[in-house]
């Protein structure tokens, strides 16, 4: 058995899902985005026994590129989310009548396809392949069943594509370089280069342009509020639960290593970036007045600073980002549903012509509160570990990063509150059906999931730390 | 040579069957001709004729490129079908293709540079008549008109080039002319002459500053001859240009480098930038074929290691081409109005051909896992090797604009409301090449072994 086999499920489902037909599309897409994670959990178990998970077949001889695949703790962990998170998206679909569903559906479990392939892919090449990929999915997702006027849509849509793009190609130049250096695309033959300072810094900004529109950074974010509240619900979770993981995840497994020294040297920089990306998300949200613009900017201060703890070029940076981007990845969807229950019913995703909804529905609203407090980090949740990790990073390069990133968690704390306070809290001014139970089912899971790890974060950290070590290595 | 002959044969047999009153088993005999002599051509059997002054070789590259014609001409041949059911000169316009056919064969294998002139003269008289051929259009005329006064007087510097080349070395053979091209003591009109042929080679596969013939006559001709233009003539065009490149100039002097990137960069963005502002589809297909040349000149920068790169571009470009052409004449039922707005909402009243649509765009935008990606990655692979990295980033950037109008087209299928009453032109014949087209556009992306190990 090897690894690929969660690749083939997706890939199947997809098809599966696409011939089921309108009727049946959302629950055979359901049934093969379980079967993906549970196939997921069996390569988990046998990587555990020390099982040999790896894929290598020879794909184009002349240029010396395979289809290989490689396992180690840090792509099972950044599977194990993909495959993870892919049904909690597909259920949350379910609250959504699309039209013409086989397509939206499949095109999903597609775009999971290509989004564990580039976490577990081992040549670079097959690598930026699975990369590109992935857009094209989530552009057609974002394009046909997207919210708004079809005009706006259409020009944000094509911005985010136009922009990610860009990104990669500058990516693929850069792989293309490697090669001329040494004459494959593998990923440790690629580590062994040795190559000069100029080369690297060249290598350095091509990659970080790719992986900074893609996270996104500032000042490469313009595209993302626009495109997370014109996307459907269920694309903006993909977009935000995973796809901005591809790029936090290809920082640490090929940005850092083949560009060591160089990183070393921009660290005040590219962390100054980061956390100036967490103070201006944090400001910008306090102003937001459509709920998705508002957890758009949230997220992009998150994941500054996840960012941040990466390229911080510590060891408790990198730990705390990869456990900080496996919560943001749960808390966010939960989030997105959330906003996708309330729109369900209010149709409209105002702030203003929300509240009451406390009273109404009291359920719900622990729910959502758990989720809310998860997502500014309160102890005992799962993201409180990450956080606290990529601070206490922070800390070391420089007390001030801290200081700077720690204030903004304090102000992400009351844009938080503040945002519950007046969407939920208050008398009752419209009606709010109380959500089911088949509703709740998504919210229970991000719920117990973000306490359960909250806890017990030690399996997770085990399985990440020997991979982050030899990362951490190879930078040196 | 075998094969010249057999194409030679089926274009004779399309002349006589309307006397022999066959002309319903023109069009399926020809095809079905066309691809078993692509099949034999392929596998290597066809015995050989020496002889006739040797004026034709049969290498690898002349192997590979003819068969490439040779399916692309079948498969021209199938989706132009439609447009002559009710015509009376049936026999007439297929046997012009066939023999256009032979043309484009006789440009990639010739060992004699008369055969060449009689190879290019051959493919562009035949798509001089089919530019003209709606008689009654008046863009149809004006098109062919433009087309035969602008590409008669390419042919013209293309043959003075020629004859300067023969006046320096007293030979029309491709062996002695490789031998003086390399030579020190060559007199200097001999690249005088390699100028010419190139400026008159520049124009055939549309380069700027020698494109603006292209969006016309592309925009005027019978759309089914249109997609002969931009897949079949520019491929051809395009071959025979590298492989002139290797016999005059294999030891490209620096100054001449440096034209070419000129031209390379130029021909890029004007393509793209042109495209951009176009509102009739077969001008944008006009356009980014041009910008397409730019990519496939960029071979010619480092001819050593270039020719599966050309191979594999030209093939994947084609292919795109038909696909994209097949839909073309699927909506575009009306020959005058071309118009971009046609495509609304293709996705919800045709889904199959707007998947066909899409698929063609996004490979001639190079995304992956499509053929077109890996044409352009073999080819940036290419160009970083031998050292122009600067080039490399212009030719992204302008993949970049590339997306801009491919995917304008993309939004109208499935964005825009379709316009109420459009009518498509339901002819299988389109289906069966889009679907093929697109079949081979994935299949070449996910198995590119296949093309890139031949050459």
């Amino acid at each position: 058995m090897d690894i690929s086999i969660v690749l083939i499920v997706l890939l199947v489902g997809a098809l599966v899902t696409y011939l089921s037909g309108n009727k049946f599309a959302s629950k055979t897409a359901l049934i093969s985005s379980i079967a993906a994670f549970g196939a997921t959990i069996i390569s988990l178990n046998a990587f555990q026994n020390g099982e040999d998970l790896d894929v290598n077949l020879p794909w184009i001889s002349q240029l010396n590129i395979n289809f290989a695949l490689h396992v180690d703790g840090l792509s099972l962990v950044m599977l194990v989310l993909t495959t993870g998170l892919l049904p909690l998206i597909i259920l949350s679909g379910f609250i959504t009548k699309f039209e013409n569903s086989k397509s939206i559906y499949a095109l999903m479990l597609f775009m999971g396809f290509a989004m564990a392939g580039t976490f577990l892919a081992s040549d670079g090449f097959l690598y930026y392949i699975f990369w590109e990929i992935a857009l094209i999915p989530i552009y057609f997702i974002a394009l046909n069943w997207g919210n708004g006027d079809v005009e706006e849509r259409k020009k944000a849509i094509l911005k985010f594509f136009i922009y990610t793009f860009a990104g990669s190609l500058f990516m693929l130049l850069a792989f293309i370089y490697l090669y001329t250096k040494g004459g494959s695309f593998d990923i440790t033959k690629l580590y062994a280069l040795q190559l000069t300072t100029t080369e690297k810094t060249y290598l350095f900004i091509a990659f970080f342009l790719a992986y900074a529109i893609k996270i996104p950074l500032i000042p490469f974010h313009t595209w993302q509020a626009n495109t997370y509240s014109k996307a459907p619900a269920v694309g903006t979770m993909l977009l935000s639960g995973i796809m901005l993981k591809m790029g936090l995840y290809s920082v640490l497994r090929w940005q850092l290593p083949l560009t060591d020294e160089v990183a070393k040297a921009h660290v005040p920089y590219i962390v100054g970036i980061s956390i100036a990306g967490v103070i201006y998300g944090a400001i910008v949200t306090l102003k937001q007045k459509n709920l998705k613009k508002f957890l758009a900017y949230s997220s992009l201060s998150h994941v500054g600073l996840i960012a941040a703890g990466l390229y911080s070029l510590t060891f408790e940076g990198f730990q705390g980002a990869v456990l900080q981007m496996l919560s943001h990845g749960i808390v966010i969807v939960g989030l997105f549903y959330v906003v996708e229950l309330i729109y369900s019913r209010y149709n409209t995703y105002e702030i203003k012509e929300m509240g009451g909804i406390r009273i109404q529905d009291t359920y719900f609203a622990s729910l959502f509160m758990i989720i809310m407090l998860a997502s500014v980090a309160l102890p005992t949740t799962f993201n409180f570990i990450g956080e606290f990790n990529l601070l206490y990073s922070l800390f070391k390069v420089n007390i001030w990063y801290a200081v700077l990133a720690g204030t903004t968690i304090i102000l992400g704390a009351f844009y938080m509150l503040r945002m519950f306070q007046k969407v939920m809290l208050g008398g009752e001014t419209k009606s709010f059906k109380k959500i089911s139970k088949q509703e709740s089912i998504v919210l229970i899971i991000v719920v117990g999931l973000t306490i359960f790890f909250g806890l017990f974060p030690q399996p997770i950290i085990d399985l990440i730390t020997p991979s982050l070590q030899s990362i951490l290595t190879q930078i040196k | 040579m075998t094969t010249l002959i057999a194409i030679i044969g089926i274009g004779i047999f399309c002349l006589l069957a309307e006397i022999m009153n066959l002309k319903k088993i023109i069009i399926p005999v020809s095809i079905v001709a066309l691809l078993t002599l692509f099949s034999v051509n392929l596998a290597g059997e066809l015995p050989e004729i020496t002889g006739y002054e040797s004026m034709i070789i049969s290498d690898k590259f002349a192997k590979y490129f003819s068969s490439l014609f040779i399916v692309l001409t079948a498969l021209l041949i199938l989706m132009s079908a439609p447009s002559y059911k009710n015509s009376s000169k049936l026999s007439d316009f297929i046997s012009i293709k066939v023999f256009m056919l032979s043309g484009a064969v006789a440009m990639v294998s010739f060992s004699n540079m008369a055969m060449f002139f009689l190879g290019i003269e051959v493919l562009s008289i035949g798509l001089y008549i089919l530019a003209g051929s709606d008689r009654l259009n008046i863009k149809s005329n004006e098109a062919g008109m433009k087309y035969f006064l602008m590409g008669s007087f390419a042919s013209g510097i293309l043959l003075f080039g020629i004859t300067m080349l023969y006046g320096a070395t007293g030979t029309f053979d491709v062996g002695t002319l490789y031998e003086a091209s390399i030579s020190a003591s060559t007199e200097f009109w001999f690249y005088i002459g390699v100028i010419l042929i190139t400026i008159g080679m520049l124009f055939k596969v549309a380069a700027t500053p020698m494109h603006f013939w292209a969006p016309d006559v592309y925009e005027g001709s019978p759309t089914q001859v249109t997609a002969i233009m931009s897949t079949l003539a520019k491929v051809a065009a395009m071959a025979s240009f590298f492989k002139l490149i290797t016999i005059l100039n294999s030891t490209m002097e620096h100054r001449y480098t440096e034209v070419m990137i000129v031209v390379v960069i130029a021909t890029m963005l004007f393509g793209n930038i042109m495209a951009l502002r176009q509102k009739k589809i077969k001008r944008v297909i006009a356009y980014s074929g041009i910008s397409h040349t730019g990519f496939m000149l960029m071979t010619l920068l480092n001819i050593n290691a270039a020719e599966n790169n050309l191979l594999f571009y030209a093939t994947s470009y084609a292919i795109a081409g038909l696909a994209a052409f097949s839909v073309i004449l699927f909506v575009i039922k009306n020959e005058d109005n071309d118009q971009i707005e046609n495509f609304n909402g293709l996705g919800k009243s045709n889904p199959l051909m707007a998947f066909i649509m899409t698929i063609a765009l996004l490979s001639m935008a190079g995304i992956p896992i499509l053929a077109g990606f890996f044409a352009k990655f073999f080819l940036l692979n290419q160009i970083i090797t031998s050292g122009f990295i600067g080039l490399a980033i212009v030719a992204i950037i302008n993949s970049m604009i590339a997306v801009f109008y491919y995917f304008k087209i993309v939004v109208a299928m499935y964005t825009k409301e379709p316009t109420y009453g459009k009518e498509f032109a339901n002819h299988s014949e389109y289906y069966i090449v889009g679907i093929v087209a697109t079949v081979l556009l994935v299949l070449i992306g996910l198995f590119p072994d296949a093309i890139m190990n031949l050459i």
